[in-house]
């Protein structure tokens, strides 16, 4: 019997380990994808005239993809559409896999230089030639750009297309301002303060954020004062990861100082490390807040929510006069490595940023500022809007250069598990303004290096 | 337990004809050479077997594997040796993980399993009127509802202006109230509640059913000896309880340990990293970081640590009789 046994679990050992055998060699094994260099294009493609079929793959909740693709289909009957939709958070965890072994032809994407290293994405350097994209607002495109291999953001060739460019800064609550007597908006970052503690005193929460949970929205109002305390060249070279750079400057010091002096004013509400953004989203609009730092993307549904009640305002710098800067950020979409459609996919990325039927689309639909060249016609919007401010805001923007990409898309990670714990950290008073901007940078140099 | 319970003396192998000796007795007739070859038996086993080999053993292989790599998920790996491992106990972020599991056995395991005894044997007491049917129900709920839905109701009652709040503001505790998700201090006990809460039901159904399973003559003996009810809990209802219990604090401190949903939906680890536990930064470093073998290597830690806790459990809580 014992002997038997030992032949049984013998069998069993070289059964399973066979089995198991099938998983050996090093993970990751598909050979390299080759780098796509973008070659450049005879004539500038199009769908042509056969039925296609074009696959995306898209953010639910935003309505705007889908309006455009159902005008394209309109315009453009040969084309077709198969759309699949998840929320940012799932697309961000599945993006690689997806643009690996599902290729769609249009894909939402998060920050793209992950994707460039592996090289999933198409190089659209021939289609930015061939359509003329390149005599655009350099900026518009800058943030979707990386250098061979996907080490630095920021510069070399282009791997997505903006469906437009949002826009962030301060709405208000334009019947609480009246009652504390705020006729215009604050010109400076002392003005502003003043706002702040007088809305205070009438028992009106001065500011209204979220922090709770993975996203820590206080990284809003901390990069606004971070670029009314200095220019935002740094902060973007800090975002594209250009050697040497670092979040951890004198002005940034600064800036999160002021922060951690409006967490102790009781600025914000007391639990904000449990407000999500929707919650954020519903207290301000039920007239809960004064401000509320946030971007454009929501000025076409708070027009809708209170009409009329709603302002929209750039940070103010410190200084009076100074220049502006804003976060600013295309809505990325990326055509995969491997797309059967890439030219088509090329095509509509094109038209929505120069068909002025899109381009309407795109501001009355999506509350952005469209992509394409600075002379293209502006669909016209109704001037008391909260559209309209945030609207022009974009254009003093792109006059003050103070374009910047959002703090925490400076790697996949640095978010969720760097900015977010740190600020959540800081409105408990356990962490400082010192120790916040160490433990980010430290965090962000390892994160650089590892991945 | 040297008590023989009449269980075991029916039962007892050793005093019954067993499937054994019918074998003895018939085996001469057939003779040794018309045996059914012993391999006839793996053939059965087998779709089981192969299963079992491909939806749990490999891929608990291929994470063994993945842990001694530094990979991105897609892109070509390098070889990390046991670096992940050593940087899993020696990251304070990555080690506060595990301690926060281990916090939340207090709340997952010890809460139910103590309150599920008390609840169980007042159930038994009024097993007859209607209330028990009710009581029972009730506490079952929470395994029904799927675990997203109860991280989500319990979030709105524990937020700031939630149902929690608006009582303890009633009853003039205003000065507690807080957003208890929110709070670094309150925010791992929190979702510890919301745990217990779940495992409560199941603890006491599964009690409750092996008190059905005691010799109530037991009871009778000790009542005529002049134990009262307290000394009936502690010296029939407990003992005889045992493996029941074990198999709750087995089933409870697993799923404190590999906690990921009601954290997910709740807290998604904060505020800080207050609720972080291993299962969800497990989740974190493979798709967000996308550093699978750091995952991998904090996934096969939290095996052997379940394992290390869970089989001492067993042991302690086996039946000796047998």
């Amino acid at each position: 019997m014992p002997r038997r046994t030992r032949w049984n679990r013998a069998a069993l050992a070289v059964v399973m380990g066979g089995t198991l055998a099938a998983g050996c060699g090093a993970p990751g094994g598909d050979a390299p994808r080759p780098e796509d260099t973008g070659a450049s294009l005879s004539a500038a493609p199009t769908c042509g005239t056969e039925p296609v079929t074009l696959n995306a793959y898209i953010e639910t909740g935003f309505p705007l993809p889908k309006e455009l693709s159902t005008e394209f289909s309109k315009q453009y009957p040969n084309v077709k559409w198969n759309i699949r939709e998840d929320q940012f958070a799932v697309i961000t965890q599945n993006a690689p896999r997806v643009l690996a072994d599902d290729p769609p032809d249009l894909m939402r994407l998060p920050q793209v230089s992950e994707l460039v290293k592996n090289n999933l994405l198409k190089n659209l350097d021939g289609y930015a030639k061939a359509f003329g994209w390149d005599s655009w607002p350099a900026s518009q495109l800058e943030q979707m750009r990386m250098t061979p291999g996907g080490k630095t953001r920021g510069e070399g060739s282009l791997y997505a297309m903006g469906l437009n460019f949002s826009m962030t800064g301060v709405f208000y609550n334009k019947k609480l301002a009246e009652k504390i007597g705020m006729s215009s908006p604050p010109a400076t970052l002392a003005e502003l303060d003043d706002v702040l503690a007088k809305a205070k005193s009438a028992g009106i929460t001065p500011i209204a954020q979220f922090n709770g949970g993975a996203t820590g929205g206080l990284a809003f109002p901390l990069q606004d004062l971070m670029a009314a305390y200095g220019p935002p060249g740094p902060i973007n070279d800090w975002i594209y990861q250009k050697p040497g750079a670092t979040i951890d400057t004198p002005t940034n010091l600064q800036a999160t100082r002021h922060l951690e002096k409006w967490i102790k004013a009781g600025y914000f509400w007391k639990d904000v490390n449990a407000v999500d953004y929707a919650t954020m989203m519903s207290r301000f609009i039920k007239g809960d807040g004064l401000f509320m730092f946030n971007g454009d993307w929501e000025s076409g549904n708070l027009d809708k929510q209170m009409p009329g009640d709603v302002g929209f305002f750039l940070m103010p710098p410190a200084q009076q006069g100074g220049k502006q800067a804003a976060m600013s950020a295309p809505l990325t979409f990326g055509i995969s490595s491997r797309a059967k459609n890439a030219d088509c996919a090329a095509f509509f990325l094109n038209w929505v940023a120069t068909n002025p039927k899109a381009r309407e689309i795109g501001v009355k639909v999506g509350g952005s500022h469209p992509m394409g060249p600075a002379d293209a016609p502006m669909p016209e919007v109704g001037k008391d809007t909260v559209t309209a401010s945030t609207l022009a805001a974009g254009a003093k923007i792109a006059e003050d250069n103070g374009a910047m990409d959002f703090i925490a898309n400076a790697t996949g990670a640095i978010y969720a598990k760097s900015w977010t714990p740190q600020l959540q950290k800081l409105v408990a008073g356990q962490q400082t303004p010192e120790g916040l901007l160490k433990s980010v940078q430290s965090d962000y140099e390892s994160q650089v290096k590892g991945s | 337990m040297t008590r023989p319970t009449p269980d075991s003396v029916v039962a007892s192998p050793a005093t019954r004809p067993g499937p054994a000796a019918v074998t003895r007795k018939r085996s001469p007739a057939r003779g040794a050479g018309l045996r059914t070859p012993r391999w006839v038996g793996w053939l059965f086993v087998a779709p089981a077997l192969a299963v079992y080999a491909v939806f749990v053993l490999r891929p608990i292989a291929l994470t063994i594997q993945y842990s001694m790599y530094r990979w991105d998920g897609i892109g070509p790996s390098t070889w990390a040796g046991l670096g992940n491992y050593v940087k899993v106990f020696t990251d304070p972020d990555l080690f506060a993980t595990i301690l926060n599991a281990v916090k939340l056995i207090v709340f997952f395991s010890a809460i139910p399993v103590v309150l599920g005894l008390a609840i169980a044997s007042t159930i038994r007491r009024i097993a007859t009127s209607r209330l028990a049917l009710v009581a029972r129900t009730v506490l079952f709920l929470p395994q029904v509802i799927p675990l997203v839905a109860a991280g989500i109701a319990w979030s709105w009652l524990l937020s700031s202006s939630g149902l929690v709040n608006q009582l303890l503001t009633y009853v003039g505790l205003g000065g507690v109230a807080r957003a208890w998700l929110g709070d670094f201090s309150t925010a791992l006990p929190a979702v510890g509640v919301i745990g217990a809460w779940v495992l409560l039901g199941l603890c006491t159904i599964l009690l409750l059913s092996g008190m059905s399973k005691i010799d109530p003559a037991l009871y009778e003996a000790a009542r005529m000896d002049g134990a009262g009810p307290l000394r009936e809990f502690v010296s029939i209802t407990v003992p005889s309880l045992r493996q029941e219990i074990g198999v709750c604090v087995t089933v409870t401190v697993i799923a404190a340990l590999a906690s990921f949903d009601i954290v997910y939906v709740s807290t998604q680890g904060g505020p800080g990293n207050a609720t972080m536990v291993p299962g969800l930064e497990i989740y974190y470093l493979a798709f967000s970081e996308r550093q699978v073998g750091m995952a991998s290597a904090l996934a096969v830690v939290l095996m052997v640590l379940v394992i290390l806790v869970a089989l001492p459990i067993q042991w302690l809580t086996r039946d000796r009789t047998s």
